[in-house]
Formats: C-alpha cells, structure tokens, sequence
C-alpha cells in the first residue's frame, strides 16, 4: 500500500483517538488516549522517513504521560463533575470551526502536491552536508552545524522552563504574605 | 491533499478542546493534541514519494536526489522538545492551582480571589 | 508505607541488571548522534528515564541515598555553560560564533565531525538531567504535602 493511504488511515485513527481523549469522564482513560495519539504521530514519523524524530516524538511523549499521571491521579483529587456544559459556547465554536475548515480547503488546493516538495535550500544540504562537516546524519549536521544558533535558543527555552516549574513546585506555604515583604 | 485536511481537523479539534472544556486537565491535554498536528504537519510538507531518510550509510551509494527534506525534520525536533517544557510547566501550574482552591474548574477559579 | 517502599521484589531485581543496560543505550545513542538516528535529545531522555526507573522501583527515600541531587542541578546548569562556552571557542578558532573548529577526522568514524560530536554530549547531559530533576521535585512536592497534613 502506497505510504498516503497508511497515513490517511493513522490519521483518521488519531482523529477518533483524540475525540475520545477529551470526551472520556475518567481522567486516567483521557491521559492514556493522548498516549495513543502520541504514538500515532510516532509512527507517522516513520512512514515519513524520518527515525530521528520517531524516536524522540516517542519518548518525549512518554515523559510527558508520566509527568501528567504522577501529577493527576491521586485517591484524593475529586472526580470531574458532569457539569451543565455550556451549549451555547459549544455549538457557536462547532459551527465556526466548521466554516473555518471548508474555507481553507481553497487554501489547501495552492499547495504543491503531497509528495513533490520545493526543497530548494534543502538541496544545498544534502549536497555538500556530509562533506563539509562531516557527519553522516544529516539532520544532526542541520541542528548543531549550520543552525547551531537555534539549537542554543531551544536549550535555553528548556533550560527556563525547568527552571520554572522547579520555581512554581518548591514556593514554600506562607503564613501571612504581607510579613514577608521585604522594605 | 487529504491528508493535509485530515491533520487540520486534528488541529482545529484540539482548538475546540481548549474553548470550550471546562476542566484543566483537558485543556492543557488539548494543547498537546495541538502540538502534534501541527509537528505532523510540518513533516508532511517534507516528504518525498519514494524517498528514503537523510542518513548516508557506510557500504550502501545512496544518491541526494533521492532523500526527504532534512530541514523539516531540524525544526520539528526544536518543536517537540519545547513542547515537553511548555506541558511540564503547565501541569506544575495545574497542581498548585488544585492546592489552593481544591478544585480544577476553571469557572470556579476565576470567581474565587486570594 | 508500602507505596514508599517501592515495588515488588521481582521489580527490584530486574530493575538491579537492566538499569545499567538502559544507561549504556542511551550513552551509545549519544556518541553516535553523527551516525545513526538520535543524537542528543533522544539520549538524554534515556538516561532520564533510566533513573525514573530506579526512583519508582526503590521509592523516593533511595534516591535521596543514591543520587546526589544537588550535583545533578550542578551538571544541568554547567552544561549549559558549556555549551557557550563551545560557542566563544568557535569565535576564537574558527572565525564565527559556534563554527566547526575541531578537525572533521574521516567519514563514518565514531570520533570524527568535530563540534558535532561535543555539542550531542553537552545536550544529553543537560536534557538528562532537566528532566529527571523535574519529574523528582513533582515526587517530593506530593511527599511534602502529605507531611504538612
């Protein structure tokens, strides 16, 4: 089977996958279809030719189930309540997402076909990467050779954002916040 | 073409979860949904029909007409790990959140103050 | 006080033999990120998980034996330093910020690609360590809360 027709039936797979994720009452059965859909990405990764990213699309999702159950299921946290939804809201976003979707499909249409992309920088690269800097990979070479810069901005962002939620986890409680302010 | 429509729809439902669900958990679950369609989508626009992935191997010729498009790749990879900092950060705010007011809904949060 | 004493004794063993063979993967993954799919992030990961597997075999008071927690803030934040500092190195050598100045070495050698090879082990030191630090404060966060109460 040509490689459109498996990523049109993961996609479709996904779609279902992530309806059921946020409609489920029970918050466990809701973080294990995100999983799922996570690992539908992961495999599309590999239809499309790209291992490096399956692995780390993978395992990074990984991480982030084991972050969300550790944090979320616990015997105390109530349950979700199976409040009034607020129709209104719900239907007004269906219907626009809707107008928004089949007044894109136009703007779909000027794009060059799956499967015949422009490359027109990308020849350049995979020309001359393995001889220039010598690396087989050539997306490692893309990231830490000829867009190094970009990959000091993403270490820094991670870098910040761990930083971050270390700072919001350990804030020790206070007892009256206007004593500890300081002159 | 389908299948570009196809990872829109995930992408325009994970923009409904986060309108219109009430619970935190589902909202920062749906920005996760809008974080995989849109590193998939980057990734489709890069592939090439009968194309093989961009790693040169030792014993085998393969020519670089006949490989996918790394530069997609580069920035999809930025992407998801940013993506795992962003969702830390957002559960590490969720559970302080439920310390404080015992409970996720984000309408009874708003109406109670400090 | 089961839940903090960790799992079973059958999990305990396994965990004993495989934990090391989980940390030699994800260094393999690391050294050879200019070869073969994975490099830095993928590897750093790996480690990560590797010591979230011994925190939840073993429960949260081991690895306040085990693994020192302050030398892990420590890597994570020198290897970012690092990481600037391969930068002003390249400025010094090589002419422009972050520029491949160590020798290119042969094709498909396991020491070879110059930078490329030191930028993938800063990474996956530092994404490692992140990560297992977040995922151990969100373990100690709850274990606080339970002693406050």
């Amino acid at each position: 089977m040509p490689v459109e027709s498996w990523l049109i039936f993961l996609l479709s797979f996904m779609i279902v996958g992530s309806i059921i994720a946020l409609e489920m009452k029970d918050l466990l059965s809701a973080i294990i279809s995100i999983g799922v859909v996570g690992l539908g990405v992961s495999m599309a990764f590999l239809l499309l030719q790209a291992p490096d990213l399956a692995i780390v699309q993978f395992l990074f999702e990984i991480f982030s189930i084991v972050i969300m159950v550790r944090a979320f299921i616990k015997k105390d946290y109530h349950k979700e309540e199976p409040s009034k939804v607020n129709k209104i809201l719900a239907g007004v976003t269906v219907i626009t997402l809707i107008a928004v979707f089949f007044l894109s499909v136009p703007l779909f249409k000027l794009l060059p076909p799956f499967g015949e992309p422009l490359m027109t920088t990308a020849r350049y690269y995979l020309e001359n990467g393995a001889r220039e800097t010598g690396s087989a990979n050539i997306v490692s070479a893309v990231i830490l050779d000829y867009r190094a810069y970009d990959t000091l901005g993403e270490t820094t962002v991670l870098f910040t954002a761990i930083l971050g939620t270390l700072t919001i986890i350990r804030i020790k409680k206070r007892a009256k916040p206007t004593e500890e302010e300081k002159p | 073409m389908t299948v570009y429509l196809l990872c829109f729809t995930l992408f325009l439902i994970g923009l409904y979860g986060i309108i219109t669900k009430r619970d935190l958990v589902r909202i920062i679950i749906s920005s996760g949904i809008m974080g995989y369609a849109v590193n998939l989508m980057i990734v489709l626009f890069g592939y090439k029909n009968g194309s093989i992935y961009p790693i040169f191997v030792k014993n085998m010729p393969i020519s670089p007409q006949a490989m996918v498009d790394p530069l997609p790749q580069a920035l999809v990879l930025t992407s998801i790990v940013i993506e795992l900092g962003t969702t830390a950060m957002l559960v590490a705010l969720a559970v302080r959140l439920f310390e404080k007011y015992q409970t996720f809904d984000i309408t009874k949060i708003r109406r109670l103050s400090g | 006080m089961k839940q903090q004493a960790g799992m079973t004794l059958i999990v305990k063993t396994v965990t004993r033999i495989s934990v090391w063979l989980i940390m030699l993967y994800g260094i393999y993954i690391i050294l050879h990120g200019h070869l073969s799919p994975g490099g830095g992030f993928a590897g750093g990961v790996i480690i990560a998980l590797a010591f979230l597997n011994v925190m939840l075999a073993f429960g949260r008071d081991f690895i306040k034996n085990w693994l020192n927690i302050e030398m892990l803030h420590d890597i994570d934040s020198s290897s970012a330093m690092m990481f600037l500092a391969v930068g002003i190195l390249g400025m010094a050598f090589g002419g422009s910020f972050l520029a491949n100045f160590i020798s290119h070495g042969t094709l498909f050698n396991l020491v070879s690609s110059g930078t490329i090879q030191v930028l993938n082990i800063v990474i996956g030191l530092k994404v490692g360590m992140g990560l297992f630090i977040v995922v151990w404060a969100l373990a100690l966060f709850h274990l606080d809360r339970k002693e406050m109460k």
